[in-house]
């Protein structure tokens, strides 16, 4: 099959070592040094080495290109790629950018077409990104024109490996990937066909947000299970976590990937020691409409909601009836875009249909509990720009402890053993 | 298509008398003046009062709207909903303070049945925090059935349908 996708193997060279004696990476395993959020140099490195390197980057759900000639845009890693279907029904995903010109020519977010066309010169690919025209391909009146040994095949778009599970889409700039069930291993593969468990999905919409901080600071934030209790008003206020609740918090064996799965008590937390450290919490409130947290039980899980990272760039969210993935997309080092996707089942009545409207406002954009997290990364991103360099400190919890707490720091220090060594630092 | 067969499009002939829409427009940019008021002040729970009980708001980005996808960035079906994302801005949700400032301008009546009356304008809202200038936090387009009560008027529908799709960090109060 030779190289289908015809992306640099970045992982193969050593990273420049001259370079990269300036970074020194502490020994405490519960230090995270300050550079990691805010240096252009590693910003531009984890591109290479991350999004490009051997990692299975979700790209967007099945059901967002649901018929032949649909297609979205889309991002690996900072670089915007489109994933369409094609008259077969099979899923491709390739760059955006004209193989002539270098022109990034999808600027629409979805929609169906059977061919792109780069308005530049009007080169003009194919569902699989392969280039089927050349416009004055052999000149005008024999002058000009291509060389004769044009190959239209290697000035095609340059093409991803891509694979599917029970609806969601991966992308790699690598052809040599382990499948997806081994790269997120059985334990995580489980949690995941919680979310994803076959049944044909109904896209309910996507929203878009920049964030102003370092990407990585996305996946910390799921990882800090600490922070979920305390920072969340409306979810401990509420009961939909707690730091009493049944909880259990997993990695994978190289600490890459994680799940933070959690059941919901029945009614509201009583005023106990639990929330008693909450500064915040609000035992007298009572929503004006409780319909809307209502938990509908659709899965034989015995969790009401799980948080799963899957490394690199996608959050995956069961909450009570709330389904989403999101897709987490660099733009440098002090700025990401989040793409949020909520999506319900095919089969959906009426009603669970609004119910998931209704609940979706949790999250998002402009979620009661989303809004939480987006500022406080700029919080975070402020400091580490602002204030004099500082490590940061992840210090709760032992590596060895079961894992059925929500105050450890232990999904945290595992991402960044296995960053410090997919980045060679 | 020539160039010269493109007639100018004017929109949909009045069906209000000229009375009527001077009386209604009056109305309606009265109506969202004080609603930009209550909500640039910082009384959000003021908000629900806008709005009748069995009130609609949404708050829709318009590459949603266009691809027929239902999902609301803020979704409020009746009062209590309307109560409950006031409750949330004020005592829930942690966010940095921030002057917010409403334009609302390109008011129009469309038309008016019963004491229902249907308007559009356009709205951008510009923002502020400590130590940064001011950014555009949103623009777009209200979508409105207001019921006329005496000589005011209250939100029966709200759709705030938005341009800027790609939101900056995020929407705190509802536009
Ligand atoms: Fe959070």
């Amino acid at each position: 099959m030779g190289n289908m996708t015809q992306f640099p193997d970045h992982s193969k060279e050593a990273p420049d070592a001259e370079r990269l004696k300036a970074y020194s990476w502490p020994d405490d395993p519960t230090l995270v040094p300050e550079w990691i959020y805010t240096d252009e140099y590693i910003a531009e490195l984890e591109q290479q080495r991350i999004f490009q390197g051997h990692t299975w980057n979700y790209c967007g759900l099945e059901v967002e290109v649901p018929e032949p000639g649909s297609y979205i845009r889309s991002y690996l890693g900072s670089m915007p790629i489109i994933v369409t279907r094609d008259e077969e029904g099979e899923i491709h995903a390739f760059e955006n950018r004209c193989a002539h010109r270098g022109a990034e020519f999808c600027k629409t977010y979805r929609g169906k077409t059977e061919t792109f066309i780069c308005p530049y010169h009007q080169w003009t690919y194919g569902l699989d990104g392969a280039l089927i025209s050349v416009p004055f391909r052999r000149g005008v009146k024999g002058k000009g024109g291509m060389p004769k040994d044009f190959d239209m095949e290697a000035n095609s778009l340059r093409r991803l490996n891509v694979t599917t599970r029970n609806g969601a889409i991966f992308v790699s700039s690598q052809d040599d990937m382990e499948p997806f069930e081994d790269y997120l291993g059985p334990m995580m593969v489980e949690q995941f066909d919680t979310v994803f468990d076959g049944r044909p999905l109904k896209l309910l919409g996507v929203h878009r947000n920049i964030l102003e901080g370092n990407w990585k600071l996305y996946q910390e934030n799921l990882k800090d299970t600490y922070h979920a209790t305390l920072l969340h008003t409306y979810l401990t206020t509420f009961g939909l976590f707690v730091a009493s609740n049944e909880t259990f918090v997993m990695t994978d064996d190289t600490g890459r990937h994680s799940t933070t799965c959690n059941r919901r008590p029945e009614g509201r937390p009583d005023a106990d020691e639990t929330t008693a450290e909450i500064g915040s919490f609000h035992s007298a409130m009572q929503l004006a409409d409780p319909s809307v947290l209502n938990y509908v039980k659709e899965s034989d899980s015995q969790w009401t909601s799980n948080a799963m990272t899957v490394w690199p760039n996608l959050v995956l969210i069961r909450q009570t009836n709330i389904f989403s993935a999101r897709q987490i997309v660099p733009m440098g080092p002090n700025k990401f875009m989040l793409i949020w996707c909520s999506f319900g089942y095919a089969d959906d009545d009426p009603e669970m249909l609004e119910h998931r409207l209704k609940q979706n406002n949790i999250f998002g954009p402009g979620g009661f509990i989303g809004i939480d997290d987006n500022e406080v990364i700029k919080f975070v991103a402020d400091g580490a720009q602002r204030g004099a360099g500082r490590d940061g400190v992840i210090p709760l919890g032992r590596d060895d402890e079961p894992s059925d707490t929500v105050i450890t720091d232990r999904a945290l220090r595992g991402m960044y053993s296995w960053y410090r060594k997919e980045m060679g630092l | 298509m020539n160039v010269d067969e493109i007639e100018p499009q004017i929109a949909e002939p009045a069906t209000l008398s000229l009375d009527d829409r001077r009386k209604l427009s009056f109305l309606v940019e009265e109506f969202n003046c004080l609603y930009a008021e209550a909500l640039d002040e910082g009384r959000i729970a003021d908000w629900p009062g806008f709005f009748t009980e069995d009130a609609v708001y949404k708050l829709l980005a318009r590459d949603n709207a266009e691809a027929g996808l239902p999902l609301s960035l803020m979704y409020c079906a009746g009062k209590g909903m309307l109560k409950d994302r006031a409750y949330a801005i004020e005592y829930t949700e942690m966010f940095a303070p921030r002057y917010t400032k409403h334009q609302i301008s390109n008011t129009r009546v469309l038309g008016r049945e019963g004491d229902i009356v249907t308007a559009r304008s356009n709205y951008s809202i510009f923002e502020t925090l400590v130590d940064e200038p001011t950014e555009i936090l949103q623009v777009g387009t209200y979508h409105d059935r207001f019921v006329i009560e005496g000589d005011r008027l209250l939100l029966k529908e709200r759709c705030a349908l938005y341009d800027t799709v790609c939101v900056p960090i995020c929407v705190v109060f509802p536009p």
